[in-house]
């Protein structure tokens, strides 16, 4: 809170060239609000980027939720199709390359940012959400095609532990999509106040959870699915 | 009325005159209260200091406000189910099944969700950034919207009694009764959306206030310096990170196939609803530890500051709680041991279930060795406290009994067990929420509660609770289950006459509570606490004035050892604090209605949601999503007290508290 | 159940008739536990409770709840009494107590503190893994009697017994003979329910699409209450079922009465039957389609509709007797499945 007048915000991290120093300072460093609490309150940039980490974290129970439920009900097919006869492996390897470099550009993104490069940032961004976007559309054709093949959500609780999984993640980069889009405007608009710096750094990291998430989509949901 | 989606005239309860009257009542209430509001010309002061605050003690004080209003509604209902036994021996009794199933459910959901988990957070909200001694939580705008929607969500279970219906499931919806199929009306989607909404503020909290325990303590506050509540709040809140989102996903999964014909619990096309019950529980059984670890933690002050000694034991303390915070998650299975699994799951369940109770164990033999060598007061604060251990140490005990499968068997969903979590709920969450109440009642407003008024209810309110719970026990040992709207057994029947009597004492209890608020009010320039210190306390929310001013402290406190407060005044018995060290400018969080309109929109979508209004429902997502932007766009956050303004304030609180503080040098 | 108490004699060769030591209010005996432990069986419609067993799952469920309890108030007693003593004795008005505020740890006492707790828990943890194993419900009741097979379907909201040997049926109401070991198998035809006879121990859930299996054993004659032990919907209140324990004779009687008495249940009548209905008297069917129960756990019966009424949506209509083939899998033993 109070902690505007300490050295840093978030030049904490860049100055010391120590992004993601997020309490693990010295402990001798007394007043040195090395996040640890000994010595005082956090700066603002550890504690927004903590208290996100945390969100990320209760973010990831939700997924494992699901993933779980899937894990019951994988075989629970009803008759219908299986994860063999519907998921397509090139359709999913594009996805996961564009997931991937979109989270790359993204970490471009945020070396932009330090470089304090509008130009750089916005075009980093930009990228990164053109690709989030096209990965998204991939997804919504698949789902389309698959309810189009009668392999809707309602079809069997294989299905629908699939679309609520798959769809769960889509919904994220979605809202990530809108979150990036009103970002640029702000960064663009405000420029690199800490408050917006503090804001993007959260947001790569939420890029980057859901890039691990779907690691563990392709792993866990397409490859063993349609592995016979 | 495409407009309306599925709303009509059909669901407001015209037949039915309990639930209206009910309606017409609260509707004609908060038009007095508001009209007196507008009358008194209230509402800038409202708005300004409440209603768009940030500030950590207001919205504590908001919390506890919304928490025993539901209490109250909880309470109500309460009255009605055990009225309706007694009437229903042999007959229909006044509430048909329709109705009455809805009062269990609304009962168990009001309770635990609106009424025990923002009494619990409201406590932790005010008292523990004083107590380490900082400015205000980390994140003090969120923290408003997580008030705020738990405020939409009560609002949302409220709205239910006059417009629909509410479940009629119980107060966790077990699938395929909750499905579309089984429930078909309403009732279910409002539980749904109400729970989602607060769901979002319980978890925003716990967020906020692990963040604050663990990355904002005061200048030398080592986690083995933090006080007991602290501690156990940190534990709480770690538990709602954990376990909360397993409740969203798991009610995410309800949603889907009521909304989108999905296939997670139904009977048919493959779905599972023993899954429903595995995850409901994955939640269900550390949300009991969310809601009685901070009690834990109130009791532990109380103990500590009412026997003038610091708390017995206390790297134990912290031990058994992170322990109980652990092996929380480990024991879901005991809640339905009778579905049927192996024995060696049982045992292995049963065995990890009372393996909890050594952590609660250890601290009571605690608390009972901080009383040793000490000098007990019996405040009322103490009292709670007191018939806290005894009462919770008997639940406690027919909690492990019902861990012990074999004896599950026959206990299972009885009113034994029905008097078992009452058992614990009431004496640890309740009583626990009564004395922290008590406790930091005289900090958040500068008075302190009538004592004679307070226990005086907490005697009634004991011998009700005795009343209804011990009769309770014995039904349920005679083979009755819970959830009946008629008895056809006569063997059961004069203990529900006990339990029902127990309800008027219970009665006569609550209102003794309320009277003993009214009396504190009107005298509370006798009860005033000029010192910040009325308890003789020992951690550092005595230390500042009470009521705390904005920012707290003028100077963050320098913590040098456990009970920094003690150790303040003990030092200033053998010389004078200084006071010669300047003050510097505060910049504290800007007001914000955030919080505010996010809930109103929110609202407007779990009402949207419930009735299928679809463009209402994207209405307020965007007002919602415009909300986060215009406060996002927002160029300060802060602002600044000036050093000369922070002088000000804190000399008026030292002149005070040093002549509390030269008390010790008159003894000699 | 060699820890079963108040095993009571295998009266089941003896007369036909039901004998009941009843309990009239005008016999019973002057003291005030008489209300919570009836010496003996109950009138119908009255219950005792599960610390008056009939039968001896419910004496062994007692035993180790009893012996759970009493391990517990071992420590619990001392516990409290101490609690008090040292409130009292420490309160502030008393000069007499030492106060002594550094009394803060003490590690021999920590030692005692973390002990007790720990050493209760692990005597009690070999009783719950004793008593999860002897009482398992899915473990048969030793005897020397052949068990008896009954088929248990929770309908909305009644009861449906089938006695597959017999070829017969019952809704809301459960004979079986005294003496004899009975083998539950049970279902649910909508949602979850739990059945459960307090006065013959154990209970288990139902639920639709699965089977859970349960041995009861009654052993003296007598009538009992029954009920269902988890909401279930409106009609849930009135989910109970008489359970009269009979002489094998009397049970043969009754069984041979209902094949003669008429009453078909098929799919059609199930179908019927399970429709949603409130305060369903006691019935008998004195023919019961063979694999009925099957088709219900399998789900070649469909689930019960619910309040929509009609259960017009076009089922497929498939025949019990062809269940084998299109039998969707299940879960057999629910729980043991998913617990990896």
């Amino acid at each position: 809170m109070s902690d505007h007048t300490l050295p840093g915000d978030f030049g904490a991290g860049t100055q010391t060239r120590d992004p993601y120093r997020l309490g693990h300072g010295s402990r001798n460093a007394v007043r040195s609000a090395t996040g640890h609490g000994e010595g005082g309150p956090a700066s603002k940039f550890v504690t927004v980027a903590y208290g996100f980490w945390i969100f990320l974290l209760s973010d990831i129970i939700i997924f494992s939720a699901f993933f779980a439920a899937y894990a019951v009900l994988a075989k629970a097919t009803a008759g219908g199709s299986t994860g063999k006869d519907l998921f397509e492996p090139t359709r999913v390897a594009v996805q996961t390359g564009l997931l991937l470099t979109s989270s790359f550009t993204g970490g471009l993104a945020t070396l932009a940012t330090q470089r304090k490069s509008m130009a750089a940032t916005q075009a980093w961004l930009l990228v990164t959400g053109l690709l989030g976007a096209a990965f998204l559309f991939l997804e919504v054709q698949e789902f389309a095609a698959m309810i189009g093949e009668q392999a809707g959500p309602s079809r069997s609780a294989f299905l629908s532990a699939f679309f609520a999984l798959v769809g769960c993640h889509g919904t994220h980069v979605g809202l990530g999509l809108l979150w990036l889009g009103t970002m640029m405007a702000q960064v663009w608009v405000k420029g690199f106040r800490p408050d917006i710096l503090r804001r993007l750094h959260c947001f790569g990291l939420f890029w980057h959870a859901l890039d691990i998430i779907w690691v563990s989509i392709f792993t866990l949901v397409y490859l063993l699915g349609a592995s016979p | 009325m495409i407009m309306l989606g599925k709303l009509d005239w059909s669901a407001i309860p015209f037949d039915q005159p309990i639930p209206l009257g009910a309606a017409l009542g609260v509707f004609l209430a908060a038009a007095a209260v508001l009209g007196w509001i507008t009358v008194k010309g209230y509402w800038p002061y409202l708005w300004n200091e409440w209603i768009s605050s940030v500030d950590h003690k207001r919205i504590g004080v908001m919390y506890i406000v919304l928490a025993m209003l539901m209490l109250l509604r909880g309470f109500i209902d309460a009255i009605m189910m055990r009225t309706q036994q007694v009437l229903a021996i042999h007959g229909p009794g006044y509430l048909p099944p329709e109705h009455y199933d809805q009062i269990f459910s609304a009962h168990g959901t009001i309770m635990i969700f609106f009424a025990a988990m923002p009494f619990m957070i409201g406590l932790m909200n005010f008292a523990v950034p004083l107590q380490l001694g900082i400015r205000d939580v980390a994140f003090p705008t969120l923290n408003s919207v997580s008030f705020w929607l738990t405020a939409s969500g009560a609002l949302l279970v409220n709205i239910s009694l006059v417009i629909g219906e509410f479940a009629r499931t119980g107060w966790l919806p077990y699938a395929p009764l909750s499905e579309t199929t089984y429930s078909p009306g309403v009732g279910v989607d409002y539980y749904l959306w109400s729970i989602q909404i607060s769901g979002v503020g319980t978890l925003l909290t716990g967020v906020n206030l692990v963040t604050t325990i663990l990355k904002m303590r005061a200048p030398g506050m080592g986690y083995l310096r933090m006080p007991m509540f602290c501690w156990t709040s940190l534990a709480s809140n770690l538990l709602i990170v954990a376990a909360f989102p397993i409740l969203t996903a798991t009610l995410a999964m309800l949603t889907l196939d009521r909304y989108l014909g999905f296939h997670f619990f139904t009977n048919g096309a493959g779905g599972n609803q023993m899954m429903f019950v595995n995850l409901i529980w994955a939640w269900g059984h550390p949300e009991v530890y969310i809601l009685v670890l901070p009690a834990f933690g109130i009791f532990s002050e109380i103990f500590s500051t009412f026997s003038s000694k610091p708390l017995f034991g206390y790297r134990s303390m912290v031990a058994a709680t992170m322990f109980i915070c652990i092996v929380s998650f480990m024991v879901w299975l005991h809640h339905f041991f009778t579905m049927g699994a192996g024995a060696d799951v049982n045992a292995a369940f049963g065995i990890a279930t009372s393996v909890i109770a050594v952590g609660t164990g250890v601290k009571i033999y605690n608390w009972l060795f901080t009383m040793y060598g000490g000098r007990v007061r019996f405040d009322t604060p103490m009292l709670w406290a007191l018939a806290f251990v005894t009462t919770f140490t008997v639940g406690g005990m027919t909690g492990v009994l019902l861990a012990v499968p074999p004896a599950d068997f026959v206990l299972h969903n009885s009113l034994f067990l029905v008097a078992h979590f009452h058992n614990v709920i009431i004496s640890g969450v309740l009583f626990g929420a009564f004395a922290g109440f008590t406790y930091w009642f005289p900090k958040a407003f500068g008075f302190r509660l009538h004592e004679g008024w307070g226990k005086a209810a907490f005697w009634v309110t004991l011998a009700g609770y005795m009343l209804v719970f011990v009769p309770l026990y014995i039904v349920g040992l005679l083979g009755m289950t819970r959830r009946l709207q008629h008895i056809d057994v006569d063997l059961w029947a004069p203990w529900l006459m006990v339990a029902a009597f127990g309800v008027l004492v219970m009665i006569a209890g609550a209102a003794l509570q309320i009277m003993q608020l009214a009396v504190s009010i009107r005298h509370r320039d006798k009860l005033r606490d000029e010192t910040g210190d009325p308890w003789d306390g020992r951690s550092l929310e005595w230390s500042t004035s009470s009521p705390p001013p904005v920012f707290n402290y003028a100077r963050l406190p320098n913590v040098e050892d456990e009970e920094p407060y003690w150790s303040i005044k003990q030092r200033a018995r053998e010389k004078r604090p200084d006071t010669d060290e300047g003050y510097e400018p505060i910049e504290m969080p800007r007001n914000s209605p955030t919080g505010f309109v996010t809930a109103f929109f929110s609202t407007l979508i779990g009402f949207a949601l419930v009735w299928h209004i679809w463009w209402l429902a994207i209405v307020g997502f965007i007002g919602a999503y415009a909300t986060f932007v215009v406060f996002a766009w927002r160029d300060h956050g802060d602002y600044e007290i000036p050093a000369e303004e922070v002088a000000r304030i804190d000399e008026g609180r030292k002149a005070a508290q040093f002549a509390w503080l030269r008390r010790w040098e008159r003894p000699a | 159940m060699e820890s079963a108490k108040n095993v009571g004699p295998k009266d089941a060769s003896s007369s036909g008739s039901v004998a009941e030591p009843v309990l009239l209010p005008s016999n019973s005996k002057p003291g005030r536990h008489l209300l919570w432990i009836p010496a003996a069986a109950c009138l119908p419609g009255c219950a005792g409770g599960v610390l008056d067993p009939q039968g001896p799952i419910g004496s062994g469920n007692r035993t180790i709840l009893l012996n759970s309890l009493a391990v517990m108030l071992v420590i619990v007693v001392p516990t409290l009494v101490a609690l008090l003593a040292f409130a009292w004795k420490f309160r502030a008005s008393n000069s007499n107590a030492r106060y002594d505020p550094e009394f803060t740890y003490s590690g021999r006492i920590e030692l005692i503190v973390w002990s007790i707790p720990t050493l209760t828990i692990l005597f009690l943890g070999g009783l719950i893994y004793y008593g999860s194993h002897q009482l398992d419900p899915r473990k048969p009741i030793p005897s020397g009697q052949q068990p008896l097979d009954i088929q248990v379907v929770a309908l909305d909201w009644k009861w449906l017994f089938l006695y597959p040997d017999q070829g017969v049926g019952a809704v809301n109401q459960l004979v079986i003979p005294a003496g004899v070991p009975v083998h539950f198998r049970l279902t649910s035809a909508s949602v979850m329910n739990t059945f459960f006879v307090p006065q013959l121990g154990s209970m288990v859930y139902v639920m639709n699409g699965m089977q859970t299996e349960l041995h009861l054993q009654a052993d003296r004659e007598g009538s009992f209450f029954g009920q269902s032990a988890h909401f279930s919907g409106d009609g849930f209140s009135d989910m109970n079922f008489s359970v009269s324990a009979v002489s094998a004779d009397a049970f043969a009687r009754w069984a041979s009465s209902l094949r003669g008495g008429g009453g078909v249940l098929n799919a059609d009548a199930y179908r019927e039957l399970a429709r949603q209905s409130t305060k369903v008297p006691p019935t008998t069917f004195g023919h019961v389609q063979p694999g009925l129960f099957d088709a219900v756990a399998q789900q070649t019966l469909p689930p019960g509709p619910g309040p929509a009424e009609s259960a017009a949506s076009g089922e497929p209509q498939v025949s019990p007797k062809a269940l084998p083939a299109a039998a969707a899998p299940i879960a057999y033993h629910p729980q043991a499945e998913r617990a990896e």
